[in-house]
């Protein structure tokens, strides 16, 4: 069986039509005065499901999570939450809750009380939030700081003190506002995996906003790629990775290689893009839009070959200089500059520690990909 | 910074010191005195401090003080810290600019003219003067220092905790109460004392819309002293200095222990 990235999912709700998505976005516009915020936006999102916003800071992605909570209203269109129309409920009633970015914690209460607050406001009685309680503090492994003030816990420590609290009243959604970004790198990559095993756990839906990509990446079903408040594309991290719908997108999200040039040829056998200087790309993979137009052929650097000799069946092959090299441990980075000037960026993967005759500043290089390596984008 | 005693900085300190104590000095000094003659030392003596607690008098302009710079202040702090709320949290609303000039004109206001204004309002409403008008005169003028107070606390508060509080479930009332007010109490707080010390030792308001059997102690003291300085009101003086001394020594000690204890919490959380 083929498909795009290395991960198999089981998980698929959004390609089955039978399925009525949980949370839908019908034709959402939020403007604050003259700024459009969000931009007659539609986007579905599904039980159990973990849906990454991912975007530039300023492409509405916070504005959205926050019309979804409650805190605002959308200017036109309307929110649904398993088909109830959420406009004009307020966030108290709203069956979500959110990880605040600030964690915004109740600077005057315990660990414990954070964490109770919300089962208070149910009205639950006391022996079950002292059992709830005792719950989640043990799920974040907090129990023996349940007595601490906030400004006696460190920033990780907070963050997980916030997250029990967000999941204590086990809310149908959870709301995540950039719930790592205040967490140094090695911290942040245990708790996504943390927040996953939670998440499948406990069964929510979470939607999430970031605009760390590796995060979204890592943790999402499912990624919406926002800009100026429109939705530029939907999909699986592999699908955005590997089949971008636009430059934007494609360039976006990780290093990508644009060679611009127009559709020469396009049959059963694959596609030919035509670049400025005469060199001719063949691919695999299809356009549907007629010869002669405009398009982008991207390929991303891990998929590009860099060798000191031409291929043997010379397809897809171009000569070059190697102009920089970075070496990353893991990965060795070659900036190839070919003959029309174009810098190429390639990587390949260190997999054996001693190198036969390795390629260095200013070598004669070719580089060479596969016919199905690379995407064509007309957007 | 080093750490020595440089002649320039020594000598800056007696003077400074000086300038602002040796008055107070003078005044705390002159109440122990045993002679009736204010200027001429005649041996220590706590005698004036007997007498003060048998003018009848000048303890009743204290009790009335008192309870003027508690009702006023707890009144006080409520309009201000209403008025501060509004301020901050409706940014948009029409003649904000207007509101806030006026929430704080009296600050900068010289006190003539507060006081002159009250009494023609009190007289042209037909209010007697007395306990209530200086009351309701003290609650004007020290609620825009509560209103300065709890704004300046309100503009650093964190608007998310509120926002994460209705997001669990809270109305917006409840919000206020278990969030909002606990949050900022503190400078509600330092609000109140600050009203109750401006009620305390206000003259000239108090002169303007007060009446018969509501004299204020600033009020009796100042009138004391047109017929000569006795050693009674120095005792006074000093029995007020002490208090207010020790006021304000207790509550700077308290924080700068809250503010040492949350430090090493802080310290403490970072190494776990």
């Amino acid at each position: 069986m083929q498909s795009l990235g290395s991960i198999r999912r089981d998980f698929a709700p959004w390609a089955d039509p039978e399925v009525r998505p949980y949370i839908v976005f019908e034709n959402v516009t939020k403007r604050f005065g003259d700024f459009t915020a969000v931009n007659n936006l539609s986007l579905s999102i599904y039980e159990r499901e973990f849906f990454a916003l991912l975007g530039a800071s300023g492409c509405g992605k916070s504005t959205l999570l926050r019309m979804l909570a409650g805190f605002d209203d959308p200017t036109a269109g309307r929110i649904l939450l398993d088909g109830q129309d959420l406009r004009g409920i307020p966030p108290y009633r709203r069956p979500v809750n959110m990880m605040f970015q600030s964690y915004a914690l109740f600077p005057h209460m315990t660990v414990e009380q954070n964490v109770a607050f919300g089962l208070k406001q149910e009205g639950m009685a006391k022996p079950e939030i002292a059992q709830r309680v005792a719950e989640m503090l043990k799920l974040v492994k907090l129990t023996q700081f349940a007595k601490r003030k906030p400004h006696q816990l460190s920033g990780g420590q907070r963050q997980r003190v916030a997250l029990a609290r967000s999941v204590a009243k086990r809310p149908k959604v959870l709301l995540l506002d950039e719930p790592l970004g205040a967490l140094d790198k090695k911290l942040r990559e245990e708790t996504q995996f943390e927040l996953m095993d939670l998440q499948q756990n406990l069964g929510l839906t979470f939607v999430i906003v970031t605009h760390d990509q590796e995060e979204a990446m890592t943790m999402a079903d499912r990624i919406a790629i926002l800009e100026k408040g429109e939705v530029m594309q939907v999909a699986t991290p592999a699908e955005i990775y590997e089949a971008p719908g636009s430059r934007y997108v494609a360039s976006f999200v990780g290093n990508i290689n644009m060679f611009e040039g127009t559709l020469a040829r396009h049959d059963g056998n694959g596609t030919e893009i035509r670049l400025a200087d005469g060199m001719v790309i063949r691919s695999e993979s299809g356009a549907n839009v007629p010869a002669g137009t405009q398009v982008a052929f991207a390929i991303r650097p891990e998929k590009i070959a860099v060798s000191s000799r031409p291929p043997a069946d010379g397809l897809n092959a171009a000569e070059g200089e190697i102009y920089d090299i970075a070496y990353l441990g893991d990965m060795t980075v070659y900036n190839v500059r070919l003959a029309n000037g174009q810098m190429v960026k390639t990587t390949s993967l260190n997999a054996s520690r001693v190198v036969q005759d390795p390629l260095t500043w200013h070598d004669r290089a070719w580089i060479s990909f596969r016919p199905d390596a690379g995407v064509i984008l007309t957007r | 910074m080093s750490g020595k005693w440089s002649r320039f900085n020594i000598v800056s300190i007696v003077l400074g010191f000086a300038f602002l104590y040796l008055p107070i000095v003078i005044l705390v000094l002159f109440s122990f005195n045993a002679s009736k003659l204010v200027t001429v030392w005649g041996g220590f003596s706590i005698k004036w401090y007997y007498s003060l607690f048998q003018n009848q008098g000048l303890i009743d302009a204290a009790w009335v003080t008192l309870r003027v710079g508690f009702i006023s202040a707890t009144a006080a702090t409520v309009l201000g810290t209403l008025a501060a709320l509004a301020l901050t949290r409706y940014t948009r609303f029409r003649g904000r600019v207007l509101f806030s000039g006026m929430v704080f004109a009296p600050l900068v206001m010289p006190e003539v003219i507060t006081g002159l204004s009250l009494l023609l309002l009190f007289v042209a409403i037909g209010l007697d003067r007395g306990f209530l008008t200086v009351t309701l005169a003290h609650i004007t003028f020290s609620m825009c220092f509560v209103a300065v107070v709890v704004q300046s606390r309100l503009l650093t508060f964190d608007r998310s905790i509120e926002e994460a509080a209705m997001d669990l479930g809270a109305t917006p009332v409840r919000t206020f109460f278990q969030i909002t007010l606990p949050v900022i109490l503190p400078a509600i707080v330092s609000g109140w004392m600050l009203a109750f010390t401006l009620s305390l030792d206000d003259l000239v308001i108090a002169s303007f819309t007060s009446g018969p059997g509501a004299t204020t102690l600033p009020m009796k003291i100042y009138s004391q002293v047109r017929l000569g300085v006795t050693p009674e009101i120095n005792a006074a003086c000093t029995l007020l200095i002490a208090l207010v001394a020790i006021g304000v020594i207790a509550a700077s000690i308290v924080n700068k222990r809250r503010e040492v204890q949350r430090l090493r919490d802080e310290q403490a959380a970072q190494r776990t």
